[in-house]
């Protein structure tokens, strides 16, 4: 049983290790491009040999046979065999995919489907054949586009290549001839012999003869050093790669050799018996057809993860300092407990400062390890990127500012999916094609720029590119075209790229899988708003576009203003509120004797009841007797009527659907000093559900 | 004050028999499953939700949770009595959207509990109006007494997210 949890903790560890291995892997192939570097090739080879290593010892046999031939592909690289070419590193990035989303399917305790691997298999056995160490294997169409040899530099010496597996029948084999022998230097790497030939055991009758020839006398004997070595007789007709599976961890530093043993005469047409055998994909057994038939793509929820969280060393260190600190002062405050002289009380008060302090330093820290640098989002980007300007020809360079930025972690992963919208978007419509750039007197390569920073209390993440910009004319068109606005309308610049927002609005010529079908920026800006974030559009024709986010840095306590509307008590977000003023008679107005505005400034903003919206009793219902608080989402203001403005104060936002649900006008709760429980408004919510509501009325005062 | 009524190892009641928390509602004793109880709990001040219907009284603070409480006489078309200091509110678990839910009912009083036989529970009878039906989930005799067993899932569950997503 303990057991079990046990195992079941360091698979989960594996599953961890894995998706970094895999990113670690894709970073370094989208590097490999121009310039092959050995170390990189390195990098992402040691991530796949442990990807390897780890899912044959956990028994995720189809993710252990796949990421093996991508390991063979990788260790010619490494060893100066094979070129790195774009064919070739095109196949491994799929590769990493491949290998994702199996691992993916394992974690989620899905059965493994293996139809991209499959597919994949031929591939890379297609581009290892093309300059294969033997080329016994057929070579496949396209070995035009072999790439010429590269001689790597500062020559390694020659690592022994990974085996590749033996192809025979099953029916005609009893077993495995197999020679060990270790390099003495087995010992200090960890491995022990026991335990591959338990492992060995575990799938037949195994005979081990031990070699111990090479014993010194006992005043020589090093006991780290491993002298012996060993043949062994596995009696198991089983795949070859089970075999070697078992060796994986010591095929590095081992001498190893199989040779099956036939039932019968050894049949002549053995086409790839023993070292240098052709590398091809190990055969698959037939039973997984089955799930062949049906592709289900199941990609493993992202929630899955979400229980979990990285944290640096160093923010749990503050943490136990700040306790530290807290029990001194409790102890000290303590005292005061025990013996009361009113001549502590100056004492007394000072300990209580300190316990606020302590107190806020400790929310402070806590909320420090929800934070997470945004690099994790901007991570996939090279690759999207990579993929995209590829797939549309277009020649982008990716610049990434700020990764170290940090936000909330609910935020970091919510805001993934926008971003990718707004990236998409950015080379889709608005990269130019390099004829096109050139032409219009700019580089051939354009630039996309993502960039993170900090500004108030809030995060600000713009995505820029120097491409078209935003074309005015063709949007207003669009709109018209759909009625979104009236013929005749007057719009400012901000309200027109406002429009791109709307649902169902797009200005692509053509659709594309990529976008251009009009979802997409509406849902970004919803997803925005519902982090409590805007988003805001700078663009000039020919120049390009700027795509501004504003996010709170944190979702879990907000700088909040306290209201009081009749005998109830809400919270309204310090960030959206513009001001608040006492309205005097001549500054409202009313539009068909129902909609009411005020007059504000320069504009008429219309009027929310929240004492009608949320219906309460109010102190009065007569406007002049309350105040009107002027609040802002998305470039839109509205003014909402209350009767008194408590204090301002930070409060921890709790959620209401854990328990509730979802309430129309409300981002949440949260629990006051006294222990009662306050709703927090919805800024954005209530202004976009009001003007909705109104839209029908009046014509919006801009 | 509350008291937690689930201490570790509950003696699991004999097969076939379930244990029951009753309370009292308008004279009548209902049962509900006692697994389903958290603890029960004094009043505590709630805080009103706009656009709730008038059963659902609002949120309480349960150590820093916000829960929701009903007022079971309210729902079940009682006559609406003041909340005081007397007032128990039972606090239950029930399935949610992510995960349990934990949802406050106010009832007049807490009762007793029971092991009650499954044998001894009848099906909720037919001359039962509509509303009633969904929440009663049979009447189990008791010491001569008539034990109405709510369930607590479709009960709290109606209430509290509505009758539409409730049924889906």
């Amino acid at each position: 049983m303990t057991l079990d949890l046990e195992m079941e903790e360091i698979i989960k560890v594996f599953f961890e290790e894995s998706f970094e291995g895999l990113d670690a892997m894709e970073s370094g192939l989208l590097t490999l491009d121009a310039t092959a570097d050995r170390e990189t090739i390195n990098t992402i080879f040691r991530a796949a040999h442990s990807i390897k290593g780890g899912a044959g010892t956990f028994g995720f046999m189809e993710i252990a046979e796949f990421t093996h031939s991508v390991e063979t592909l990788l260790d010619e690289m490494r060893n100066g065999q094979r070129a790195v070419s774009a064919d070739a590193v095109q196949v491994l990035l799929q590769s990493v995919d491949v290998i994702r989303e199996m691992t993916q399917s394992a974690q989620a305790k899905q059965p493994i489907v293996t139809v991209g691997a499959d597919a994949l298999s031929g591939e890379l056995a297609r581009i290892l054949a093309q300059k294969g160490p033997i080329a016994a294997a057929p070579a496949a169409a396209g070995t035009a586009a072999a790439p010429p040899p590269v001689v790597a530099a500062g020559t390694a010496p020659p690592k022994p290549v990974p085996q590749a597996p033996i192809n025979v029948a099953l029916d005609s084999i009893s077993g495995w001839r197999i020679e060990f022998v270790p390099d003495p230097t087995l010992f200090k790497t960890c491995n022990d012999p026991l335990r591959i030939f338990a492992e060995l055991a575990g799938l037949g009758r195994l005979e081990v003869t031990a070699h111990v020839e090479q014993l010194p006398l006992l005043q020589a004997l090093d006991p780290s050093h491993c002298y012996l070595s060993w043949s062994l007789v596995l009696h198991a007709a089983v795949e070859h790669s089970r075999i070697i599976e078992v060796f994986d961890w010591v095929e590095t530093v081992s001498k190893i050799s199989y040779e099956p043993v036939y039932v019968g005469p050894k049949p002549g047409e053995s086409s790839a018996a023993g070292a240098g055998a052709v590398p091809v994909a190990p055969a698959r057994p037939a039973p997984l057809a089955e799930s062949a038939a049906a592709p289900v793509v199941t990609p493993a929820k992202a929630g899955s993860d979400a229980g979990s969280i990285r944290v640096a060393t160093e923010k749990v260190d503050a943490l136990i300092n700040l306790v530290g600190e807290l029990v001194i002062t409790q102890s000290m405050l303590g005292r005061f407990a025990e013996k009361y002289d009113p001549e502590d009380l100056e004492s007394l008060r000072r300990g209580l400062i300190q316990l606020a302090r302590n107190t806020r330093e400790l929310q402070e820290s806590v909320m420090q390890i929800r934070m997470l640098p945004i690099g994790f989002s901007f991570n996939r980007f090279p690759r999207l990127v990579h993929d995209l300007s590829r797939k549309l020809g277009k020649k982008v360079e990716l610049k990434l500012c700020g990764e170290n930025t940090e936000l909330d972690k609910t935020v970091l992963e919510k805001i993934g999916d926008p971003l990718v919208h707004l990236v998409r978007n950015a080379l889709d419509h608005g990269m130019e094609l390099p004829e096109k750039r050139l032409a219009a007197g700019k580089s051939e390569t354009g630039t996309l720029e993502l960039n993170a920073f900090h500004e108030g209390g809030s995060i600000i993440i713009e995505v820029k590119d120097d491409g078209a910009g935003l074309n005015k004319a063709r949007i207003l068109g669009k709109a018209r075209e759909r009625g979104l606005i009236e013929p005749d309308a007057q719009l400012t610049d901000d309200q027109i790229y406002n429009l791109i927002f709307v649902a169902g609005f797009s200005t692509a010529d053509q659709v594309s899988d990529l976008s251009g079908r009009g979802v997409g920026m509406d849902v970004v800006r919803r997803n925005i708003n519902d982090l409590g974030g805007t988003v805001q559009i700078f663009s000039s024709e020919g120049v390009g576009s700027t795509i501004r986010i504003r996010l709170p840095l944190t979702l879990a306590i907000l700088e909040g203003q306290v209201l009081r509307v009749g005998k109830e008590i809400y919270v309204a977000s310090l960030v959206s509120i513009i001001e608040t003023v006492q309205p005097t008679r001549e500054h409202l107005s009313s539009v068909a004797g129902r909609s009411e505005l005020f007059k504000h400034r320069d504009s008429y903003l219309p009027i929310i009841r929240l004492h009608d919206l949320f219906d309460i009793e109010p102190d009065s219902r007569d406007i002049s007797k309350g105040l009107l608080v002027v609040v802002e989402s998305d470039g839109r203001r509205v003014s909402v009527l209350v009767d008194e403005l408590l204090a301002q104060q930070q409060v921890v936002i709790k959620s209401l659907e854990t328990n509730f649900k979802h309430v129309p006008g409300l981002a949440g709760a949260t629990i006051h000093g006294d222990g009662t429980v306050a709703l927090i408004l919805d800024i954005p919510g209530l202004i976009s559900n009001f003007l909705e509501r109104q839209s029908g009325r009046i014509e919006l005062a801009a | 004050m509350s008291m937690d009524i689930k201490p570790a190892g509950v003696a699991q009641a004999a097969s076939g028999t379930e244990q029951y928390l009753s309370f009292l509602l308008g004279g009548e004793e209902y049962g509900v499953d006692i697994q389903k109880v958290q603890e029960i709990k004094g009043w505590d001040t709630v805080t009103r939700v706009p656009y709730s219907p008038p059963y659902v009284l609002g949120v309480i603070n349960l150590r820093g949770s916000i829960v929701p409480v009903i007022d079971l006489r309210l729902r079940f078309g009682l006559e609406k009595v003041p909340h005081d200091a007397t007032t128990v509110i039972i606090v239950v678990h029930v399935p949610g959207d992510r995960g349990e839910r934990t949802v406050g009912m106010v009832v007049d009083a807490v009762a007793d509990v029971y092991d009650v036989a499954g044998a001894n529970i009848l099906p909720p009878p037919e001359a039962l109006g509509a509303v009633e039906k969904v929440f009663v989930r049979g009447l189990a005799n008791q010491d001569g007494k008539m034990l109405i067993l709510i369930d607590v899932d479709g009960l709290v569950i109606s209430s509290v997210v509505g009758e539409s997503q409730a049924a889906a």
